[in-house]
């Protein structure tokens, strides 16, 4: 294999070296223990450590000989609506309800596409949210109210 | 003769006008609510079970198991159709499945799945009948040193799994194990890495991880090629299994069954690892193995079996040492306990009819299932074809009520979002996301019989090398790590890596 650097095994091992550090110095704040009695860090420590070296490894694995992987684009319009969507149906599904929620959700999620056209997405969304309260609400029960405090007076 | 006797109790019980009906039931409510995206076997069950209290015991917990295997099954569905596995072990069947799903295959794939299954569900019954009182003594042989050698050999295992590097399948691997650690600890109940948040001392969801390092992950990675080609290959090549597919999937499935059977009873992912090792070993016997991930049907049908007969047999802990195997049987000690019934060594005695009825009752819930869903198949393959724009939108507004419903719970939902977003970053960056859910399910498992172990042993480390289960068992995952590594075998998988490209 010819010697290449490959910026997704970087970026990749960094994430994972990130992370492992993250645990690793969190788990400084709690009790470590004995092999006998291991407290609550001892195990996270040890694995944490464990994926800061695997990450470091990726990382020089990367700038000596990587894998050839093709990283594309980036849709960040999508990548934006899809998180926006998932966090406002959590901050807003008990406050304004189930209805509001869904809707906004998938009309969220709809124009995280490229393609469709706005007035598509909101028959989608229209549709979706219907489709949600005869399947969560009318046939599992689910107990949430159809439109919340926020919404009700 | 006891086992004749005792499936002719299990048969006229399960046979009664009134159980079949409820076993009917399950199996339709199940699969209905299975097929939706992102909701698996798990949050069905969590779901449907408040329906089943006024029921009988028995009637209860047959329409429970129906609800389970109908679940099941429309959780594999999703996942060969739009790569979403609702729980854990249909993560492997997402594999080659939703390749062939994109290959135009769908049809043979789910009936692949619903054939093994079938089968595997018949023979896993009577191994249940004929082996339970030996293998749930040979189960008590196994103490915490082995459980977590095991463990060890399981996750080592799923590096089999991944396409791309070893490295990187390690890494992920020690992610999921380090997720898994979130919540409080164990044995102190010390809150671990919740930054004072009380949603997490329960810890991460599981269906919130998976649904987001496989359903958001993927919907990004389609929007990523919306402009340039179409996500999904409409064209719909066959319906049914051609003789050829028969043929490739007879030995895969018998050889699932034998796993699943066998793993079935270790208490704990035995299910998972069941799904995962026949992956392992069918992609180590096959004659091509670099048709594997890319739509080989041996690698949906062996996994399958493997699952649905680990499923059946993981009621022997249950029903013996009152041990549930994996989440969905805590779920049902949940039931037994609201229905007044002690899980545990006593019920084969005390109710014979309960006993040998449910387990009777499983294989008719999979022959209900296959007359069911063999004639649905056609309907199934049909979801394919809801455009895409459709499609997505439902996925994630499904798994965002989904996920908040199983503990109405805020924090599951933007644990997706936040889970997709690494997923797909992870994702891009050749690694596979399959690792990381096993070490996610099995991590706590490790921690517990590692810890457990070494209190036992006053400390010495050495117990995992001087039991001789154990070491044979970390030897064996030593041979895996070796194989996986080695410089031919390696080269191989980089040559698949780059053809996929």
């Amino acid at each position: 294999m010819e010697n290449r650097r490959s910026l997704p095994d970087v970026l990749s091992g960094a994430i994972f070296a990130g992370i492992g550090l993250a645990f690793v110095v969190a788990s400084l704040g709690y009790d470590v223990g004995t092999l006998l009695r291991m407290g609550p860090a001892y195990f996270p420590l040890v694995i944490g450590g464990l994926l800061v070296v695997l990450g470091l490894a990726i990382v020089v694995k990367g700038l000596v000989a990587g894998e050839a992987i093709a990283f594309g684009a980036i849709p960040w319009r999508s990548v934006v609506m899809v998180v926006a969507a998932l966090v406002f149906f959590g901050l807003t599904v008990r406050r304004a309800g189930f209805v509001p929620a869904v809707f906004v959700t998938a009309l969220l999620t709809a124009l995280a596409s490229y393609r469709i056209k706005p007035v598509t997405a909101v028959v989608v969304a229209a549709g979706l949210t219907v489709l949600s309260v005869l399947v969560f609400i009318v046939g599992l029960q689910l107990r949430l109210p159809l439109l919340g405090p926020w919404l009700t007076f | 003769m006891d086992l004749l006797d005792n499936l002719a109790l299990g048969l006229e019980t399960a046979f009664q006008f009134e159980n079949l009906l409820y076993c009917l039931l399950g199996v339709v409510l199940g699969t209905a609510v299975g097929v939706l995206p992102g909701i698996g076997p798990t949050a069905t069950i969590a779901m449907l079970l408040p329906i089943t209290f006024s029921l009988e015991p028995v009637a209860a917990l047959i329409m429970l198991a129906g609800i389970y295997y109908g679940a099941q099954y429309g959780g594999s569905t999703t996942a060969i159709l739009i790569n979403l596995p609702g729980e854990s072990s249909a993560a492997v069947t997402a594999i080659d499945g939703h390749e062939m799903a994109r290959q135009g295959r769908a049809g043979p794939a789910l009936a692949a799945a619903a054939l093994g299954s079938f089968v595997a569900g018949t023979v896993a019954t009577v191994v249940l009948a004929v082996f339970a009182p030996p293998l749930a003594r040979a189960a008590l042989q196994f103490g915490p040193a082995e459980y977590f050698s095991l463990v060890v050999l399981g996750l080592i295992a799923s590096i089999a799994l991944a396409r791309g590097s070893t490295l990187k399948a390690l890494a992920m691997i020690a992610l999921g194990v380090l997720l898994g650690t979130v919540g409080q600890d164990i044995y102190t109940g010390t809150p671990r890495f919740t930054f004072g948040a009380r949603e997490l001392y329960g810890g991460l969801d599981f269906v919130s991880v998976a649904v987001g390092v496989f359903g958001v992950a993927e919907i990004l990675r389609n929007l990523e090629n919306e402009k340039t080609r179409t996500a999904m290959v409409r064209r719909i090549a066959n319906l049914w299994p051609s003789r050829e597919d028969l043929r490739r999937i007879v030995a895969p499935v018998l050889r699932g069954t034998g796993l699943g059977s066998l793993l079935g009873v270790l208490p704990g992912g035995g299910h998972v690892l069941a799904s995962f090792a026949s992956y392992a070993v069918e992609k180590r016997v096959a004659r091509e193995p670099e048709r594997f991930g890319h739509g080989a049907i041996e690698g949906v049908a062996g996994p399958e079996s493997a699952n649905n007969a680990a499923a059946q047999t993981s009621f022997i802990p249950l029903l013996t040492l009152g041990l549930p195997a994996h989440p969905v049987m805590a779920l049902m000690i949940g039931a037994f306990i609201v229905q007044g019934i002690t899980p545990g060594p006593n019920v084969i005695n005390e109710q014979p009819a309960l006993f040998w009825g449910l387990i009777a009752s499983m294989w008719i819930g999979n022959l209900l299932l296959v007359m069911l869903n063999l004639p649905l198949i056609g309907l199934w393959v049909r979801m394919l074809q809801i455009p895409y724009q459709w499609l997505f939108p439902a996925i994630v507004v499904f798994a965002a009520i989904g996920t908040f419903s199983l503990d109405l719970n805020a924090f599951d939902v933007y644990a997706v979002a936040v889970f997709g977003v690494l997923g797909y970053v992870l994702i891009k960056c050749g690694c596979e996301p399959a690792p990381l859910l096993l070490g996610f399910v099995l991590g706590p498992l490790l921690e517990e019989h590692l810890r457990r172990a070494l209190i036992i042993s006053r400390g010495d480390a050495t117990v995992f090398l001087t039991r001789p289960i154990s070491a044979t068992l970390l030897a064996l995952a030593v041979v895996a790590l070796v194989v996986a590594v080695l410089p031919t075998i390696r080269r191989k998988r980089e040559e698949v890596f780059v053809e996929d490209d």
